[in-house]
C-alpha cells in the first residue's frame, strides 16, 4: 500500500524550525503581504475613486468631512449631469417631528403625487423606480391587500366601485428596517425621518424584506435620470442621484421640508388629500387632524407606528 | 515540518490522481468558469440580469444560502452518535464533518456575496473598520458566526492533518474541546440563521416560531445524507474502517428527523388552513397556487413526496440496510431539503408581496449559471482537502513515514486501520 511517491515528503520537525516560530513569521508575511497588495491597488486608483472606496459611515463624518463629501457629490453630478446642482446636508431641526395624513375621501386616484414624486426626488426612470404606490381597492372589501390592485387605467378614475389608497414608507416610529440592517446604513433622524445612507448601503435587502409596506426599492440596474430633468435642488440623505446596488424609499421630501416647505406630492395633489406638518407644533394642520379627526394606520398589529396617517375627512 | 513544507505537501497530495480524478477536477473548473463569466456580467451591469425585483426581492441566491447553512451545521452535528454509538473511527467522521462543513460554509459565503447590490463595499460588515449594527440585525449575527465557524473547522481539520503530515497525533488538549464546541456551534449558525427570516413581523410565511426548529430538522436530514454517500465511497475505495451498523444508525436517525420536520411542517399548515387568516394565501401559493399563479406548486409537492418516501426507506432496516434503497433515500432527502430550504422557504414569503402584489419569479439563467459556479467551487474545495485528508486518516502516510524510519511509533496514527472489509481495495484513490 505505501506509494512510492510520498517517499520524498520529509516529515518531522528540521533544525530550522526550532530555531524561528515559522508560524509566527508566514503569518507576518502573509498579512504584510495582503496589506501591501491591498494599499498597491487602492494607490493605483485614482484618488476620487480611493477616496469614494474608504468613505466613512455618514453619522461618523466630522462637518469638514460632511463638506469634503458634499463638494464630491457636486463635482460628481456636475460632470454627470452637466449643471450646477445644489446638495445639502441639513440637520433635523430641534422641536420638529414630521407627520402625515392622507384623506381617503378625497383620494381620486390619479396619480399625479406618484409622477411629482418621481420628478422631484430624481427617481430611476429606466428601470422605473416610483416610491408611491396607489392601491385600488374594492369598497366592499375596505382595506384588503389581497385584493388590491396597483395598476389599474389612471384615465378611469374615480371608479364607483373602488376607492384609491396611496401608500410610500410610512416613517414608522419603530421601524422595522432600521432594525435589520446589518451595517447600520438606515436609521431615523431626530426629526422621525427614516433616511439612508447610499454611500454606506452595502445592498443586502434585508430591509425590504422586513418592511411590510413595500416602500423601500432597489437599484436593480444603472439609474437613469435624463440631465434635463433633473433636479437640482438635493439632499445628501435624500433625493441626490442614487447609485446602483443601494435602496431608497420615500423621505418625506427631506431636501424640501427641512428647508420649511411642503413635499411634492402634498403640493400637486388636485383635490388637497395630502396633510403634512410638524406633529409637534399644536398650531399646525397635521396636529389639529390627529386631535378633530379619527384616524388610522396601515397594519396597525405589527407595532411599527407610522407617522403617516388615513383618515376620511368628509 | 514547516507550514511551507505543509502546503507543499497538501500539494503533492492534491496533484497526484488519475484520469477520473482529473476528469472530475475538470469538470468542476470549467463550471467555475461559466459562473464566473456570468458574474462578471452581473457585477458590470447590477443585479439587474436576474430575475429578482422589488416584489420578490430575495429569491434563488438566499434560497441556496440558506441550505447550505443547513448542510454545514449538519456535517459535524454526526459527531455526536459517533460519541455515543462509539463508531470506533471518531476522527475520520469529525475530520470528513468538518471538510464539508468548511466547503458548505464557503458556498454560503459566495451565495451571500453574490447576493450583494455592492459586494464592493464588504467591509462595511468587518467589526471595527466597518460598522456593524449590534445586536439589532440578525444578519449581522450570522455574518459572525458563520466565520466563527469557518475558522474553528479550518483550525480543526488544519492541525489535524498538518499534525498527521508529521506523523502525529492530534493533540488532544486542542482538538477535543474545539469538536465538542463546534456542535453547538452548528446549531447555533442554523439557529441565527432561521431567526433572520422568523423575526420579520412583515412576512407572515417566515413569522412563526416554529421556523428555526425546522429549519434543524430539515438540516438534519440533508447534511448527513451527503456523509453517508462520502462513508460508502470511502468504504469502497479506502480502507477507512467505517461500520456498516454506523451508516445504518445515521439513516435511522435521519428518518426521525425527517419525521420532525413534516410533522412540524403539518402542524404549521394545519393551522394556517383551519384559521384561514389572510396568512393563508403564502401556503396557498405554495401547495395549490393562486390566481392563475403556479410556478411552484410541482415543486412543493415533489418535496413532499420526496419527504415522505425517504421517511419511509429510512425507517424500515430492511430498505435502509439496502445499498440501492440506502442511496436512493439519500439523494430523496436531499431532493426534499433543496426544494423546501430553497425555494419553497423564500420565494412564498414573498408572494404576493406585503401590499398584496403577485409577482411570479423563476431564475435567470445567469442566476443559474452563477449558482453552478459557487456549488462546483464546495465541491473543488471539498475534493481537494479530501484529497490531502484521505492518505492522511488511512494510515497511508504514516507508513510511508514508518517506513522511512523516522519518529517510528509516535509516527502513526491512533486509529491505525483495521480493514474490516476483506476486499483489497484499501490502497486504491478515489
Ligand atoms: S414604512 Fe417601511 S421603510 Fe418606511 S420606516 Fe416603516 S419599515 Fe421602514
Ligand atoms: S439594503 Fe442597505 S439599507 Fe437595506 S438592510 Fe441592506 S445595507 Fe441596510
Amino acid at each position: 500500500m505505501p506509494d512510492p511517491r510520498t517517499d520524498a515528503i520529509t516529515c518531522g520537525d528540521t533544525e530550522d524550525d526550532a530555531k524561528v516560530d515559522p508560524v509566527t513569521l508566514s503569518r507576518r508575511d502573509f498579512l504584510t503581504a495582503v496589506g501591501m497588495a491591498a494599499a498597491g491597488f487602492l494607490a493605483g486608483c485614482s484618488p476620487e475613486v480611493r477616496e469614494a472606496y474608504l468613505q466613512k459611515h455618514f453619522l461618523e463624518l466630522s462637518p469638514p468631512e460632511v463638506e469634503a463629501r458634499l463638494g464630491r457629490l457636486h463635482a460628481d453630478y456636475a460632470k454627470r449631469f452637466g449643471t450646477q446642482v445644489q446638495v445639502s446636508a441639513l440637520p433635523a431641526q430641534p422641536g420638529v417631528v414630521f407627520g402625515y395624513a392622507l384623506d381617503l375621501s378625497r383620494c381620486i386616484g390619479c396619480r399625479r403625487c406618484v409622477y411629482a414624486c418621481v420628478k422631484e426626488n430624481n427617481q430611476s426612470r429606466n428601470p422605473q423606480i416610483q416610491w408611491i404606490r396607489v392601491l385600488e381597492m374594492e369598497k366592499k372589501k375596505g382595506i384588503d391587500f389581497e385584493a388590491a390592485n396597483p395598476y389599474y387605467n389612471p384615465e378611469q378614475v374615480p371608479d364607483p366601485e373602488h376607492f384609491y389608497l396611496p401608500v410610500a414608507c410610512q416613517q414608522c416610529r419603530t421601524p422595522q428596517c432600521t432594525r435589520v440592517c446589518p451595517v447600520g446604513a438606515t436609521w431615523q433622524e431626530p426629526d422621525g425621518i427614516v433616511v439612508i445612507d447610499y454611500d454606506w448601503c452595502i445592498g443586502c435587502r434585508c430591509c425590504m424584506s422586513a418592511c411590510p409596506y413595500g416602500a423601500r426599492h432597489f437599484n436593480w440596474g444603472e439609474p437613469e435620470v435624463p440631465a434635463a430633468e433633473l433636479n437640482p435642488n438635493m439632499h445628501v440623505l435624500g433625493n441626490r442621484p442614487r447609485p446602483r446596488g443601494v435602496v431608497e424609499k420615500c423621505t418625506f421630501c427631506i431636501q424640501r421640508v427641512r428647508a420649511g416647505r411642503y413635499p411634492a406630492c402634498v403640493e400637486i395633489c388636485p383635490v388637497g388629500a395630502r396633510k403634512f406638518g410638524n406633529l409637534l407644533d399644536p398650531e399646525s394642520e397635521i396636529a389639529r387632524i390627529l386631535r378633530e379627526k379619527r384616524v388610522f394606520v396601515l397594519k396597525a398589529e405589527l407595532k411599527t407606528e407610522p407617522k403617516f396617517y388615513y383618515f376620511y375627512g368628509i | 515540518m514547516g507550514p511551507l513544507q505543509f502546503i507543499a505537501t497538501s500539494a503533492r497530495f492534491v496533484l497526484r490522481g488519475g484520469k477520473a480524478y482529473w476528469l472530475w477536477v475538470g469538470f468542476l473548473v470549467a463550471l467555475i468558469v461559466w459562473g464566473v463569466l456570468a458574474y462578471i456580467d452581473q457585477f458590470n451591469s447590477g443585479l439587474i440580469v436576474t430575475n429578482m425585483r422589488d416584489q420578490v426581492s430575495w429569491a434563488f441566491y438566499i434560497g441556496n444560502f440558506t441550505f447550505l447553512v443547513g448542510v454545514a451545521a449538519a456535517a459535524v452535528v454526526l459527531v455526536i452518535p459517533a460519541y455515543i454509538y462509539h463508531w470506533g473511527p471518531i476522527k475520520e467522521v469529525a475530520l470528513l464533518g468538518e471538510i464539508l462543513a468548511i466547503s458548505a460554509i464557503v458556498m454560503c459565503l459566495l451565495f451571500v456575496v453574490v447576493d450583494m447590490g455592492r459586494p464592493d463595499r464588504f467591509w462595511h460588515l468587518i467589526p471595527v473598520i466597518g460598522h456593524m449594527n449590534f445586536p439589532s440585525s440578525v444578519l449581522a449575527w450570522d455574518v459572525v458566526v458563520l466565520n466563527i465557524y469557518l475558522v474553528l473547522n479550518l483550525v480543526i481539520v488544519t492541525h489535524i492533518l498538518y499534525r498527521g503530515m508529521q506523523g502525529r497525533s492530534y493533540n488532544q488538549r486542542l482538538v477535543v474541546p474545539l469538536v465538542l464546541f463546534s456542535i453547538p456551534a452548528a446549531v447555533g449558525i442554523h439557529t441565527v440563521t432561521a431567526f433572520i427570516y422568523a423575526g420579520l413581523p412583515g412576512r407572515p410565511y417566515w413569522n412563526a416560531s416554529i421556523l428555526a426548529p425546522r429549519f434543524l430538522c430539515s438540516a438534519f436530514c440533508s447534511g448527513p445524507a451527503v456523509m453517508l454517500v462520502l462513508f460508502q465511497i470511502l468504504q469502497r475505495t479506502t480502507n477507512i474502517a467505517i461500520k456498516d451498523a454506523a451508516i445504518w444508525k445515521v439513516a435511522e436517525l435521519m428518518a426521525y428527523a425527517m419525521f420532525i420536520n413534516l410533522f412540524l411542517l403539518g402542524a404549521e399548515i394545519f393551522k394556517e388552513y383551519y384559521s384561514a387568516t389572510e396568512h393563508l394565501i403564502h401556503f396557498q401559493y405554495l401547495f395549490t397556487g393562486i390566481h392563475g399563479h403556479h410556478a411552484l406548486v410541482p415543486y412543493a409537492w415533489a418535496f413532499v413526496c420526496c419527504g415522505i418516501s425517504a421517511f419511509l426507506l429510512f425507517l424500515f432496516p430492511a430498505t435502509r440496510r439496502n445499498v440501492v434503497t440506502l442511496n436512493l433515500g439519500c439523494l430523496l432527502i436531499y431532493a426534499s431539503v433543496y426544494i423546501e430550504k430553497g425555494m419553497g422557504l423564500v420565494m412564498p414569503a414573498f408572494t404576493p408581496d406585503t401590499l398584496g402584489e403577485i409577482y411570479e419569479y423563476t431564475p435567470t439563467l445567469h442566476e443559474l449559471r452563477i449558482g453552478a459556479g459557487i456549488f462546483s467551487t464546495g465541491f473543488l474545495v471539498f475534493t481537494v482537502l479530501c484529497r490531502i485528508a484521505i492518505p492522511i486518516l488511512t494510515g497511508q502516510f504514516a507508513a510511508v513515514h514508518a517506513h522511512a524510519g523516522r519518529d517510528s511509533l509516535r509516527g502513526r496514527l491512533t486509529t491505525a486501520p483495521t480493514p474490516h472489509q476483506p476486499s483489497a481495495a484499501g490502497g486504491r484513490h478515489l
